[in-house]
């Protein structure tokens, strides 16, 4: 067991350990940001500030009975969100989150901070979010009932109808970068032009990044796509007959995946951990502030923008989000080609 | 070591499939199968068909697999003979099928043993990335490339007609 | 021992053989288009497999196509299923032998 492998298995622990804990701390987040976006409070009672609040709701969520419906398929029940959860953890397997680093001299050679370093590293991320899909229509079907197998096919529909807009918006960075390797992407955008302005992938594809952020949106199912999930709408969506552990994994993966998504368009868009003031090996507090700027974003979109219904959504999806998609891949080509002359 | 695995891994999984009364039960199976398959073309040094069989075969045709499936929503086989009996133990051409198959894996295995040591081990480190495919796909396969997506296309138009309900 | 392309190509023969016996055994529409997917992955993984054992990238290409052409003939397929049991109400086909719609 050489230090370097023992290095790299604690890094996949470490990168496991941090993705449950932000999951934690995204439903504080999001409570908290939403309450100042209302002009209350928010949670307050529960520790300083309200910040262990996530703990008490995993405590009560722990608690409650775990139900299973009578004639449901037993063994797709169970399986649904294991798949979720599983499909949204294995995303960040590719996700490099800092340049190599030696730890301060520990190691003999530096190692990546990413657990796979593998050459088609953004096709794995799309094949996986393919994968999200049958966690959430397996779970509406093994329910056996109305509500759960309406929304699980509608939030299946949606999801894989705007998997080809992420798809093409993918495209368009793969084009200007040159390269599938996750790493070698975000090492293209390191340096500076005039001095002051960074090399970043968004100022090469503006339109790109508003389109892939959109079908981040819509492929965790978070608002204003959430109409599958909407409790004004389909009780629960394709979760109403889940409770405790169950209900608490696809909530989690939910959270998980919007992460992965934040982190994956860091990487892609915002030059990963490339940043100013800070040495190259600190450069994992770069890429901490900016996915949780993408995050913040998020929760912001949800609570200032009213839901859209399921049909405006899927006309919105196909024939808006996917022309614009075609026609963006189209000119970054054509540019590529012209410029690289 | 690893090719046995997935190998052992995508024959029962296939059994299984065309064992199953439950056709949800054997689309589910036959995902797990296309994973081992595409965890073999790893082993290949094939990456980009590796993941590109998740995302297109397990993550999109088998998707329109189980939407099919859920929207029938056909009740699994119910009259008395079919309940009693196993799908794969009844008369008729179950018998045939068995022959014809157990046939083919021993011509199959005879060939292979017969035909000399040459089929021996692989050519060292032919590594193809998704730059050479990508660049023999559009210049010695440009045509095959364009008659596909017009393919693609006329299935399209054919599934939404072929389906759609009759006023 | 490291796997020669033999057993590759046995695998990929046995996985046909199996997906040939479901489209002969099985009575049921959606198992017979699912044992159709099971051959055309058969033939995939003998593509790839004699593309790594000559050392061209042709054999990936063609499987390139053979997924586009597979996932084509999957939509139809489905499509032709789903007018079949709106029309009869079964998805047995011994149960459309009259040439009459």
């Amino acid at each position: 067991m050489t230090p370097v492998l023992i290095a790299q298995l604690l890094l996949t622990f470490f990168v496991f350990f941090m993705l449950l804990n932000s999951a934690a701390v995204m439903v504080y987040a999001e409570r908290k940001v939403a309450a100042f976006l209302q002009q209350r409070i928010g949670p307050s009672l529960v520790g300083p500030k309200g910040m262990l609040q996530p703990m008490a709701d995993i405590v009560k969520l722990l608690f409650k009975e775990d139900l299973r419906p009578a004639a449901a398929d037993k063994f797709l029940f169970v399986l649904a969100p294991v798949v979720s959860a599983t499909a949204a953890f294995a995303a960040f397997a590719v996700v490099p989150f800092g340049a190599e680093t030696t730890f301060f001299g520990l190691l003999d050679e530096p190692i990546k901070l990413q657990v796979a370093d593998v050459n088609v590293a953004v096709l794995v991320i799309f094949a996986v979010a393919s994968m999200g899909v049958y966690g959430i229509v397996l779970a509406g079907w093994s329910s056996n009932s109305k509500y759960s197998l309406l929304g699980g096919l509608r939030s299946s529909a949606q999801m894989i109808s705007y998997e080809l807009s992420y798809g093409l918006a993918l495209a368009g960075v793969l084009v200007v970068a040159n390269s599938m390797s996750l790493t070698e992407i975000v090492d293209g955008q390191s340096g500076t032009w005039l001095g002051f302005i960074p090399r970043w992938f968004v100022f090469l594809q503006p339109v790109g990044f508003l389109i892939y952020m959109t079908a981040g949106l819509a492929e965790t199912n978070r608002a204003p796509f959430d109409f599958p999930e909407a409790e004004q709408e389909l009780v629960a969506g394709y979760h109403t007959e889940y409770s405790s552990m169950a209900f608490a994994m696809f909530f989690m993966a939910e959270y998980i995946n919007m992460v992965t998504v934040s982190a994956v368009a860091t990487d892609l868009f915002l030059g990963g951990w490339h940043g100013p003031f800070l040495p190259e090996s600190l450069g994992w507090i770069w890429f901490l502030l900016k996915v949780s700027a993408i995050l913040f974003c998020y929760i912001w979109v949800r609570w200032t923008l009213p839901r859209y219904r399921y049909d405006q959504l899927m006309r919105f999806g196909w024939k808006v989000l996917l022309p614009v998609a075609a026609v963006n891949l189209m000119v970054t080509a054509a540019g590529v080609l012209y410029f690289a002359r | 070591m690893l090719f046995y695995v997935f190998a052992s891994i995508a024959v029962v999984a296939s059994l299984l499939v065309i064992a199953q009364r439950n056709p949800i039960h054997s689309v589910l199976l036959l995902v797990a199968s296309f994973g081992a398959l595409s965890g073999l073309y790893v082993l290949l040094d094939a990456p980009f068909v590796a993941v590109i069989q998740i995302i297109v075969y397990a993550g999109a045709i088998m998707v329109l697999f189980l939407f099919v499936v859920m929207l029938l929503n056909a009740p699994v086989e119910d009259t008395e003979y079919d309940q009693k009996v196993h799908p794969l133990l009844r008369q008729g051409p179950t018998r045939f099928g068995v022959l014809l198959a157990v046939a083919l894996v021993a011509e199959l295995f005879w060939a292979l043993t017969k035909g000399g040591g040459e089929s021996g081990a692989f050519a060292g480190g032919a590594v193809s990335s998704v730059r050479t495919i990508g660049r023999s796909l559009f210049t010695n396969y440009s045509f095959a490339f364009e008659v596909t997506s017009i393919l693609i296309l006329v299935a399209m138009v054919g599934a939404v007609v072929l389906a759609r309900q009759e006023r | 021992m490291t796997p020669t392309l033999s057993d590759y190509l046995m695998l990929s023969g046995v996985l046909f053989a199996i997906g040939a016996a479901g489209v002969f055994m099985r009575r049921n529409l959606i198992t017979i288009l699912l044992s159709i997917e099971i051959m055309l992955n058969a033939v995939n993984l003998t593509f790839v497999a004699f593309g790594r054992a000559l050392g061209s990238a042709d054999g990936q290409i063609i499987v390139f196509f053979v997924m586009t052409v597979a996932a084509a003939e999957a939509a139809v397929g489905l499509a032709i299923v789903i007018a079949l049991y709106r029309h009869r109400e079964s998805l047995n086909p011994d149960s459309f032998t009259v040439l009459k719609w």
